[in-house]
């Protein structure tokens, strides 16, 4: 066995990224993140939920991440390939872009989840964000040469 | 609108749940969360010959898991609303059924799009995934999240008699 190249990506890796969306879908669902009132309440400071969802998920997030550098060494997961840690480096885009998406964020109630999740539970209006998300990606690709980056 | 208002999954669990969504993809299948990238793989897979770099890549190659991964969410949405009890809160509003609703949304995902694609990520891969690596462009970008979103209820309540639900 010592001789066999790793496959990469075995095949259960397929049913399992669909299996780890629905449950990923289940609970924003769930926690109600995905709703209008929710993030109207948020982004009015006029509740604490949606804060208190990201907060724990970072703060768990961060904990358990540490954990796992810690003890697997190796850095690889089950399957033996590398854990893909994407970078995203420090450029204009950081700012601008998370800005824009904020405004967009307010006025759709939907962070790209939230739009599957919402078309999903058959909220028919999610086709009008999902729709403009597409043709915003497409303009950004269009005028990503003339951005500083 | 008949859809009461009604708790949600408390935070306590929700966020954690969340969050161990992290540590539980590295370790089960190498990626990490992140939904946003899914939008450049539609754009490449609708527009193959859009001549566009950034959309000339192999975005089967790259992109099935994220695709699986988003399809996920879909069905995740659709197996709480109508096998779970639904998510107990309304999912829009009646602004949004008008012809100027709709155009609200488009425009606000055109945001979104491009405005995640600018910045690299969204809320889960940059505020969840990134920061749980301890990214500090991932914080940044967080916070400006949040700076947009609140800059834009402020000024659809003050200028445009916006309503909270």
């Amino acid at each position: 066995m010592s001789d066999v190249k790793k496959p990469s990506n075995p095949w259960w890796k397929f049913p399992l990224w669909l299996l780890l969306g629905v449950g990923f879908g289940a609970v924003l669902t769930s926690a109600q993140v995905i709703s209008v009132v929710r993030v109207r309440r948020m982004f009015a400071f006029e509740e604490p939920h949606m804060f208190l969802v990201i907060g724990a998920a970072v703060a768990t997030g961060v904990i358990s991440m540490l954990l796992v550098k810690a003890l697997r060494k190796s850095k690889t997961d089950l399957s033996g390939e590398a854990m893909e840690f994407k970078d995203r480096p420090m450029q204009p885009g950081i700012i601008v872009g998370g800005l824009l998406f904020g405004v967009g964020w307010y006025f759709t109630a939907a962070c790209p989840g939230p739009i599957y999740a919402l078309i999903g539970t058959g909220t028919w209006t999610a086709f009008a964000i999902l729709g403009g998300a597409l043709v915003g990606t497409f303009l950004f690709g269009a005028v990503k040469k003339y951005l500083p980056a | 609108m008949d859809v009461p208002i009604t708790d949600p999954l408390p935070w306590y669990i929700a966020g954690p749940l969340l969050g161990l969504f992290v540590p539980l993809m590295l370790l089960l299948t190498g990626k990490e969360p992140g939904v946003s990238s899914s939008f450049r793989h539609a754009c490449a897979a609708l527009l193959p010959k859009s001549g566009l770099d950034y959309f000339k890549y192999d975005w089967l190659k790259t992109g099935l898991w994220q695709i699986l991964f988003v399809v996920g969410i879909l069905l995740g949405g659709t197996l709480v609303q109508f096998a779970l009890g639904g998510a107990g809160v309304p999912l829009f509003l009646p602004e949004n059924l008008t012809a100027a609703g709709l155009a609200v949304l488009f425009g606000g995902g055109i945001l979104v799009g491009f405005g995640t694609r600018y910045a690299d990520g969204c809320t889960s891969g940059h505020t969840i995934s990134g920061i749980s690596n301890l990214s500090l462009p991932s914080v940044v970008a967080s916070i400006c999240f949040i700076l947009g979103g609140t800059a834009a209820s402020f000024v659809h309540r003050f200028a445009f008699g916006g309503t909270i639900p």
